[in-house]
C-alpha cells in the first residue's frame, strides 16, 4: 500500500540531505519496523511521510495504494489513512482532548464525503477505546497532552489511532519514554488494532518494543538509506551485534 | 504644563463643541472647570510618553458632535437575543423612541442629560470626580473634554440585585464626533451588569462600587469606521468586586483607557481584553491599577490577535501605594501575530511602595506554534480550522475572565466567526 522509491530529502533550512535515496514497500495487513542509529534518518522519514513542512523532496516519490502522497498536504494525508504517532506528542493548552478527537475525526469524514459522528456515537466510542489503553475519563478532559506523564502521552496518541482508524499508521520511537507496563499497554492497543487491510511502519531504535508487537519485516536504516532488510531475527541480531556491524558504512 | 500648541490644540477642541444649556450649577462651574483643566493640560501629543504607541492625531483632530440622524445599524447584534435592558444611541443621543422604558427591578436608571440638570447628591459625587481623581498619575485630557461637554449616556443607581443587565449599545451614520458619559453606583451589596456594543467617538464611564457591590461589563466593540477613545474610570470598596472585559475586533483606530482604584480592603478588580486586528486596525489598551487598599486583588488579561498590518498596544500598570499590603497583582498581555506585519507593542509597568505584596508581570509575541500546528493537520484538521482552535485556546485566558458562562460562550463565537471570516 505504501511505496517508497528512491525517496531523498534535504532540510530546506540547512541544505543538508538527510534521506539519500530510500526505498521501501509497506503491504497492506503487514507490520514493517526501521531501525537504525540517532541520527540515520528515521525520523526525518516520518515527518516527510506526514508532510512535516521544513524539508525539501529532491528526489524520488511515495504513493499511498497508488496516489502521490508528496502532492498532499498533511491534513489530506491524515484524511487518505496515514497516522503517526510522534515520538514526543504535542501538548496544546486550552484545546480539549475530547474536542480535538471529535474534529480531528470530523474533519477527515467531511474531507472523505462521508457523514459527522454523532455525539452520542463519539462518546460510546472514545469511551471504550479509552477504556482498554487504560485512559481515565479525567484524561479525556484535560487540554491534549497537558500535564500528561510520558507513557500517558503516547498511549493518548494510541487513543487518537484507535479512533481516526487509519490504514497505514508510522510509530516514531513510541517506545522513548516508557517503562515496561506501559509500554505494554501500548504495544496492545497496537496489536489490537493489526488487521489485513492495515500496514504499519514502526521506527524504533531498540529491539525491546519488537518484543511486543511483533513486525513481519525489518529494515535497518544508517546515513539516509535501507541498508539491509530481512524477517524478525534481523532485530535480535541488531541486539547482540549493534549498528556498527550490521551497517558497515556507519561510524 | 502644556505649551502654546498643545494648548491651541485644546482650544480648537473645545470650540468645536457645542456648550450645553439648561444645566444645573454645580454642574455649569464642573464644565467650567474641566474647559481650564483642559488648557493647562492641553491636547495630547505624540512625543507624550503615554501617547508613544497611538498618534493622537487622529482623535485630536476637532470634529463638530454628528447630527442626529436615522439608524438603519444595530451595533447590538452581537449581543444576539440576551435578555437585557436594551437602550440605543444613535449619533451619540440617545434615542428614547429606540429604546427600552428606562425601568429596571434594582435600579434606578435615567438618561444623564435630565439629571444634570438636577441637583441630585449621588450624581453630583460621581460626574466628573473619578476622572478628575485619574488625573493624578498620568494626564487625560481626552477624558477632560468629555466631562467639559458630554451631555448624553445614563446615570444608573444599582440598590439591589440586579438581574437583568443593561445593554447599551451606539450605532453610528456618517461623520462626527459623538460624545458619551455613564455614571454608575452600584451600592453596598448591590449588583450591575452592562453590556456595550458598538463605540462612541469619545466616551467616558465612571463607575462607584460600593462596599460588597459587583459591577459586571463586557463590550464588544467591532469594525468602527472612526477613531474611538473610551475610558472607564472606576473606584472599588471594601469586598467589592469589579470585572470588565472588551473585545475589539479591527475598526481604524480605538483607545481603551480603564482606569481604576482598588479603595477599600479585600477588593478585586479585574480587567480584560481579546484584541482582534486584521487590515491596518490599531488597537490600544491602556490600563492603570491603584492599590489604595490592603488584601486588594487585581488582574489583567490582554490577547491579541493580530493579522494583516495591523497593530495591537498594551500599556499596563499597577501601581501599589503605601500601606496597600498583601496586594496581589496580576498582569498578562500576549499577541500572535498571524502575518508578518502585525506588530505588537507592549509597555508593562510596576510601581509599588508596599513592601508586603506579590505582583507579577509578562509579555509575549510570538507566531502561531509551527509544531502545534502541524500536530493538528497531521490528524486531518484542516489548516485554517488548526489555527482557529490555536487562537480560541490562546485568547481563553482573557474570556475566562468574564464571569458569565453563557456570555463567555457569546465572544467564544465571536472570535470563530472572526477567525472563519478573516482573509
Amino acid at each position: 500500500m505504501l511505496e517508497i522509491k528512491g525517496l531523498r530529502v534535504t532540510l530546506e533550512e540547512e541544505g543538508k540531505e538527510i534521506l539519500k535515496g530510500v526505498d521501501l514497500t509497506v503491504e497492506a495487513g503487514k507490520v514493517h519496523a526501521i531501525m537504525g542509529p540517532n541520527g540515520s534518518g528515521k525520523s526525518t522519514l516520518s515527518y516527510v511521510l506526514a508532510g512535516r513542512d521544513g524539508y525539501e523532496v529532491t528526489a524520488g516519490s511515495v504513493t499511498l495504494d497508488g496516489e502521490d502522497v508528496l502532492e498532499l498536504e498533511a491534513e489530506e494525508r491524515a484524511a487518505a489513512g496515514m497516522f503517526l504517532a510522534f515520538q514526543y506528542p504535542v501538548e496544546l493548552p486550552g484545546v480539549g482532548n475530547m474536542t480535538f478527537l471529535r474534529t480531528a475525526m470530523n474533519a477527515q469524514r467531511k474531507a472523505r464525503g462521508e457523514d459527522e459522528i454523532s455525539a452520542p456515537e463519539f462518546l460510546k466510542m472514545v469511551r471504550e477505546k479509552a477504556k482498554a489503553l487504560n485512559i481515565d475519563n479525567e484524561m479525556l478532559k484535560r487540554s491534549v497532552n497537558v500535564g500528561f506523564s510520558g507513557g500517558e502521552k503516547k498511549r493518548n496518541e494510541i487513543l487518537q489511532m484507535a479512533m481516526l482508524e487509519p490504514r497505514l499508521c508510522i510509530l516514531d520511537e513510541t517506545d522513548s519514554g516508557l517503562d515496561v507496563d506501559a509500554m505494554r499497554l501500548v504495544a496492545d492497543g497496537v496489536n489490537a488494532l493489526r488487521s489485513p487491510d492495515r500496514g504499519f511502519l514502526v521506527i524504533t531504535h531498540y529491539q525491546r518494543l519488537l518484543d511486543h508487537i511483533r513486525p513481519d519485516v525489518v529494515h535497518i536504516m544508517a546515513d539516509g538509506r535501507i541498508v539491509e532488510t530481512g524477517g524478525p531475527e534481523l532485530a535480535l541480531r541488531v541486539e547482540t551485534e549493534g549498528y556498527a556491524d550490521i551497517a558497515k558504512s556507519v561510524a | 504644563m502644556a505649551s502654546d500648541a498643545t494648548r491651541k490644540a485644546a482650544e480648537a477642541l473645545l470650540h468645536a463643541l457645542a456648550l450645553p444649556e439648561g444645566e444645573a450649577g454645580w454642574v455649569r462651574e464642573r464644565r467650567a472647570a474641566a474647559r481650564s483643566r483642559l488648557l493647562e493640560a492641553g491636547a495630547p501629543v505624540r512625543r507624550d510618553e503615554y501617547w508613544r504607541f497611538t498618534d493622537p492625531a487622529r482623535l485630536t483632530a476637532p470634529i463638530a458632535t454628528a447630527e442626529a440622524g436615522e439608524a438603519p445599524a444595530q451595533a447590538a447584534a452581537v449581543f444576539g437575543d440576551v435578555d437585557a435592558l436594551r437602550v440605543r444611541l444613535v449619533n451619540g443621543r440617545l434615542r428614547a423612541d429606540l429604546s427600552d422604558p428606562l425601568a429596571l427591578d434594582g435600579a434606578a436608571i435615567a438618561p444623564l442629560g435630565e439629571v444634570l440638570k438636577q441637583d441630585i447628591s449621588i450624581v453630583r459625587e460621581l460626574v466628573g470626580q473619578l476622572e478628575l481623581a485619574a488625573q493624578e498619575k498620568v494626564s487625560r485630557p481626552l477624558a477632560i473634554l468629555n466631562t467639559a461637554a458630554a451631555t448624553e449616556g445614563l446615570a444608573i443607581q444599582a440598590h439591589g440585585a440586579t438581574v437583568r443587565p443593561v445593554l447599551v449599545s451606539y450605532d453610528q451614520i456618517g461623520e462626527g464626533a459623538s460624545l458619551v458619559r455613564h455614571v454608575i453606583r452600584v451600592e453596598a451589596g448591590a449588583s450591575l451588569t452592562l453590556l456595550e456594543a458598538g463605540v462612541p467617538t469619545n466616551s467616558v464611564m465612571e463607575v462607584e462600587v460600593a462596599d460588597g457591590g459587583t459591577f459586571h461589563h463586557v463590550r464588544v466593540q467591532t469594525g468602527e469606521r472612526a477613531p474611538a477613545v473610551t475610558h472607564v474610570f472606576a473606584r472599588i470598596g471594601a469586598e467589592a468586586e469589579f470585572k470588565t472585559f472588551t473585545l475589539t475586533a479591527d475598526g481604524v483606530l480605538t483607545r481603551n483607557e480603564v482606569v481604576i482604584d482598588i479603595v477599600g480592603d479585600h477588593a478585586s478588580g479585574h480587567i480584560a481584553g481579546a484584541v482582534l486586528g486584521k487590515g491596518d486596525a490599531h488597537i490600544d489598551n491602556t490600563v492603570f491599577v491603584t492599590h489604595s487598599a490592603e488584601h486588594g486583588e487585581s488582574r489583567q488579561v490582554f490577547k491579541n490577535v493580530l493579522a494583516g498590518a495591523s497593530r495591537g498596544i498594551f500599556q499596563g500598570k499597577i501601581f501599589v501605594r503605601a500601606g496597600a499590603q498583601k496586594t496581589d497583582g496580576y498582569q498578562i498581555s500576549q499577541s500572535v501575530l498571524l502575518e508578518e506585519g502585525a506588530q505588537f507593542l507592549a509597555k508593562p509597568e510596576l510601581e509599588i511602595y508596599a513592601d508586603d505584596v506579590k505582583c507579577s508581570h509578562g509579555s509575549t509575541t510570538g507566531a502561531l506554534d509551527e509544531t502545534a500546528l502541524f500536530y493538528l493537520r497531521s490528524r486531518g484538521v484542516p489548516k485554517r480550522v488548526a489555527e482557529s482552535m490555536l487562537v480560541a485556546a490562546f485568547v481563553d485566558e482573557a474570556i475566562s475572565e468574564i464571569a458569565d458562562e453563557a456570555m463567555q460562550e457569546r465572544m467564544r463565537a465571536l472570535v470563530a466567526k472572526w477567525m472563519a471570516g478573516r482573509t
